[in-house]
């Protein structure tokens, strides 16, 4: 089972309300939240719009905002919300004895730019 | 006199210009319109104000325009003869005639007095000295703001509802205060000895002194001047104002030399008419069934009866219950009927320590007498409500002390809109301004279709707003979808407007974002993209020194002190002051440039940008340039960005003054300020304006005799060039009008409103009456601007240089490469 997930640490390491980033080598970079009632949650650091980096957003809910042009992305689904239109990966996380681990699989194809988000 | 009314008209004479008085003529335009020829006299020189939100204005939270009741226009729009500051000195009954203190005499076919109430003041040695001042009208409020100003010690003589306010007020105001009340209880009229205590609790912790049992015996005093006070246990208190706030008296002088009956108030029948058919009274001057009143909400009762008698119409006054709502900032209490217990009377108490909740309502038989709530308040209309009705509460006392939401079962919890629906058409809804839940619901099927409106058309929400969740409540249930929109309601997570906003968490001492959406229940549990950085911007200005700046609530730029690329990169500003820079910096700004960035542009605030600067590399350049001496530019902020400058008399033939050194001056005492967008200040030399001073939010303009200071001007979307606001002649004067307007702006406009529209929102007018009216404005404004500068003015970048949230610009620290992806497989 370790194989099909990947340690990236404690959860520790990402304040409440904010994001990192985790480059993928090769790949789309990926962005680690954490929101405000302690879940986390993974997407491809690119917003659908104009891909601005939503590790930068505003967090509120499980929504973060992207920075450049106010697109709200659905931290779940990675769907834009309202009027806007466009989705973008989410890789699946889950949290084991205080460390983060992300779905290999999905890593791999989120990450791979062939697949990522126009 | 000629007046814009028929000869036929009736001359109905109005002593007293206050609340009750106007309010009395309202109603009776409303039913006969033109039956009248309205005069009214009033002692103060002005228009009909709310008396009641005279405590916000000594808390500096209002101003006196803002709780004008009834402004010129409307005197003038219904042919009103206002007499004001020329108080009625005698009534002559026999020739129906009225004389004023200056001597004018008016003709009365009705005469309606209305004198309120005179402050009591305890009759001790030094009473009349200079610095002992009552709380009762605007004249007071502006001793007390003047004294303040001095500082020192206040001795506020009374802890009931309008010493507290006062005592809070001046508090606020910097004022070290002491609160002196004979009873063993504050308040122990609305209060109960718990509540009582739990108040007293609260407001030393808040640094004011409670004195209670405090019998005054004498106030010393020193060349006429107040300096201080004796109790009669002999403990002396140095004071440098008084404040008289013991109680009020009826005035009942003119009534009682007319020969009208009066014992503690004017009598009254149940229509409002004393002893002379011809004469009514209402307010606190009368006496109605043995009681007088002194809150405001039985007094809209008088005034509603008076007008029906008038009409032909009389519904009668039958005497009210009352209800007081005390809102000293942050301490939530509320009384309503009688507590003191006795026969048949049976408490139900609940207590929560922790939370600071105290609750107990008083039941004889089956009916509720009296409440007192302190701590949560939600429920004081409800259980008013049920007082004033006299509803049988025998199926609901078991949880009545609960509250509406569990007495009426689970339902009314979840849906606010249950409870406020489940009130009687005579519950009170606004007290400020005596509105019942009939008369809001009345002003929405009569077409007020939002908040605005609503506030508009029967004052309700007008005032403290604090009732403004139980007005949305009755346009949802009225309107259903059909609610306008309030145009200024602060993001969609709020029924709050911004100015609602930076009000309450002044008033109620809210200190971090979670507490505000707390206590002003925000319908998001973290607020959105809009509210959190607004809210944010809100508490480090009303918090200097003492607020945590929350990194969540930022926008990128200001978390990351560098401005967003569209490619994610970032473009680095180091600031030149007033545009000056060296040979040194301009060297380290080209090898910062080789070393992180792509590209180096000239901006229009007359400095370098530095392009194409990674999140990671942010630190580095800064260590850089900060090496070189130079500090951030805040060209990411809504903060100071640039002042721009020309050369000045320094180089230029045309100059005046030394333009560049002011803007170097004023950017030294500017930079690192937060405030509601940015903001751009430019001096030109002369008025050539080579540094474009009149697009700018603040622009200096010099000229041989001194500065031309100039405010809201804007480049961006919308060109707007600035307007004059004064004229000054030393660089001292115009840094200090500087430091106040910005600190007026960031205390008044809304987030995200540059100076040019929030000076076309609120006029220039109103900027000038804040800054010029009071003389001491411009100096009190620009010492709590440098007081918050003294927490600010340190450069961000170094901070971040010497590892400050070093975590916003690395990746992941623990990222482990995949040794055994094969992720070039995936890339083409």
């Amino acid at each position: 089972m370790i194989g099909d997930w990947i340690d990236i640490g404690p959860t520790s390491q990402i304040a409440p309300g904010s994001a990192r980033t985790l480059p993928v080598q090769g790949g789309e970079e990926i962005a680690i939240f954490h929101t405000l009632d302690h879940q986390f949650h993974a997407l491809v650091n690119k917003c659908p719009h104009k891909h601005g980096p939503l590790s930068q957003g505003i967090i509120h809910g499980a929504v973060v905002t992207c920075p450049l042009h106010s697109w709200n992305i659905s931290l779940k689904t990675g769907q834009a919300l309202g009027e806007d239109r466009g989705c973008v990966p989410v890789i699946p996380i889950r949290v084991d004895a205080g460390r983060l681990y992300l779905q290999r699989e999905a890593l791999i194809t989120a990450g791979s730019p062939t697949t990522g988000p126009k | 006199m000629t007046k814009d009314t028929p000869d036929a008209a009736e001359r109905l004479v109005v002593i007293g210009n206050g609340m009750a008085g106007c309010r009395a003529v309202e109603e009776i335009l409303a039913r006969t319109p033109g039956r009248y020829a309205v005069t009214i006299f009033g002692a103060e020189p002005r228009v009909n104000y709310n008396r009641i939100m005279l405590s916000p204005v000594l808390a500096g939270d209002k101003t006196f325009d803002e709780i004008v009741i009834n402004p010129a226009d409307w005197y003038a729009d219904n042919a009103i003869t206002l007499v004001a500051g020329d108080p009625v000195v005698a009534i002559d009954r026999d020739t129906r005639t009225v004389t004023s203190a200056l001597g004018r005499v008016e003709a009365y076919d009705r005469l309606l007095i209305a004198t309120g109430s005179d402050p009591f003041i305890i009759p001790v040695p030094g009473k009349d000295l200079a610095g002992v001042v009552t709380f009762r009208d605007l004249d007071d409020v502006d001793k007390m703001v003047a004294a303040a100003a001095r500082g020192g010690h206040a001795v506020v003589i009374g802890g009931g509802l309008l010493g507290l306010e006062a005592a809070h007020g001046l508090a606020l105001r910097g004022m070290d205060v002491t609160v002196l009340h004979l009873m063993p209880t504050l308040m122990e009229r609305q209060l109960d000895e718990a509540a009582g205590y739990l108040l007293k609790t609260e407001l030393e912790r808040r640094g004011q002194t409670i004195l209670t049992g405090a019998d005054t015996a004498e106030i010393l005093g020193e060349g006429g001047r107040v300096t201080g006070v004796r109790l009669k246990d002999g403990r002396e208190l140095s004071a440098d104002i008084v404040v008289m706030a013991v109680g009020i008296r009826p005035a009942t002088g003119l009534a009682r030399t007319a020969g009208i009956d009066v014992e503690r108030g004017i009598l009254v029948d149940d229509h409002m008419v004393t002893s002379d058919p011809a004469i009514l009274a209402v307010g606190e001057c009368v006496q109605h069934r043995g009681t007088c009143y002194g809150l405001v909400a039985p007094l809209w009762e008088m005034c509603r009866s008076l007008a029906d008698a008038l009409a032909g119409a009389p519904s009668g006054f039958a005497g009210a219950a009352t209800a007081t709502r005390l809102k000293v900032s942050g301490i939530d209490l509320f009384s309503a009927g009688d507590f003191s217990g006795g026969d048949g009377c049976e408490d139900i108490v609940m207590r929560d320590a922790a939370r600071g909740l105290y609750k107990r309502v008083v039941v004889r038989g089956d009916r509720l007498v009296g409440a007192v709530l302190y701590g949560e308040t939600s429920d004081g209309n409800w259980y008013f409500d049920l007082l004033k009705r006299g509803e049988d509460i025998g199926a609901i006392r078991d949880t009545l002390i609960f509250g509406q939401a569990f007495a009426l079962g689970g339902g009314a919890a979840a849906d606010p809109d249950a409870a406020v629906a489940a009130l009687g058409a005579d519950a009170e809804i606004c007290g400020c301004n005596g509105v019942s839940k009939g008369t809001v619901v009345a002003a929405i099927a009569g077409g007020a279709c939002s908040l605005d409106a609503v506030r508009g058309t029967c004052k309700a929400s007008a005032s403290c707003g604090s009732c403004t969740g139980l007005v949305e409540s009755l346009l949802r249930l009225s309107l259903g979808e059909g609610v306008e929109a309030g145009p200024r309601t602060m993001c969609k997570c709020t029924t709050f407007t911004h100015d609602d906003v930076r009000r309450l968490i002044v008033e109620r001492n809210l200190r971090a974002i979670p507490q505000v959406m707390q206590e002003l229940g925000w319908k998001t549990p973290d607020g959105c993209a809009s509210c959190r950085p607004a809210l944010n911007y809100y508490l480090l200005c009303a918090w200097p020194g003492a607020y945590k700046d929350d990194q969540a609530s930022r926008f990128v730029n200001e978390r990351l002190h560098a401005n967003i690329q569209k490619d994610g990169t970032y473009s680095v500003v180091p600031r030149m002051w007033g545009g000056m820079t060296n040979p040194d910096e301009l060297r380290a700004i080209a090898a910062a440039t080789e070393k992180y960035g792509k590209m180096v542009k000239v901006t229009g605030g007359q400095r370098l940008d530095i392009f194409g600067v990674k999140k990671e590399d942010l630190p580095a350049i800064w260590a850089d340039l900060n090496a070189a001496g130079m500090v951030s530019g805040h060209a990411y902020g809504k903060s100071l960005r640039t002042v721009k400058t020309c050369v000045g008399s320094e180089w230029c033939r045309f100059g005046t003054q030394d333009s560049t050194g002011l803007g170097i001056q004023l950017e030294r005492m500017t930079w690192g300020s937060w405030m509601p967008h940015k903001f751009k200040i430019a001096v030109s030399g002369c008025p050539r304006n080579c540094a474009e001073a009149t697009i700018k939010d603040f622009g200096v303009i010099c000229v041989d005799s001194g500065y031309e200071l100039h405010v809201g001007g804007n480049g961006g979307i919308k060109v707007r060039a600035t307007d004059l606001l004064c004229k000054v002649t030393t660089e001292a004067e115009a840094m200090e009008v500087c430091a106040a307007f910005i600190q007026f702006y960031r205390e008044d406009a809304w987030y995200l409103e540059r100076t040019a529209p929030w000076i076309e929102r609120v006029g220039l007018e109103r900027i000038k009456a804040r800054l010029f009216d009071d003389p001491e404005a411009i100096t009190r404004l620009a010492a709590k601007f440098r007081y918050s500068q003294s927490f600010m003015q340190d450069d961000p970048w170094a901070r971040r240089v010497a590892g400050e949230d070093a975590d916003l610009h690395r990746h992941l620290a623990e990222f482990r490469p995949f040794p055994t992806l094969v992720i070039e497989e995936a890339a083409e």
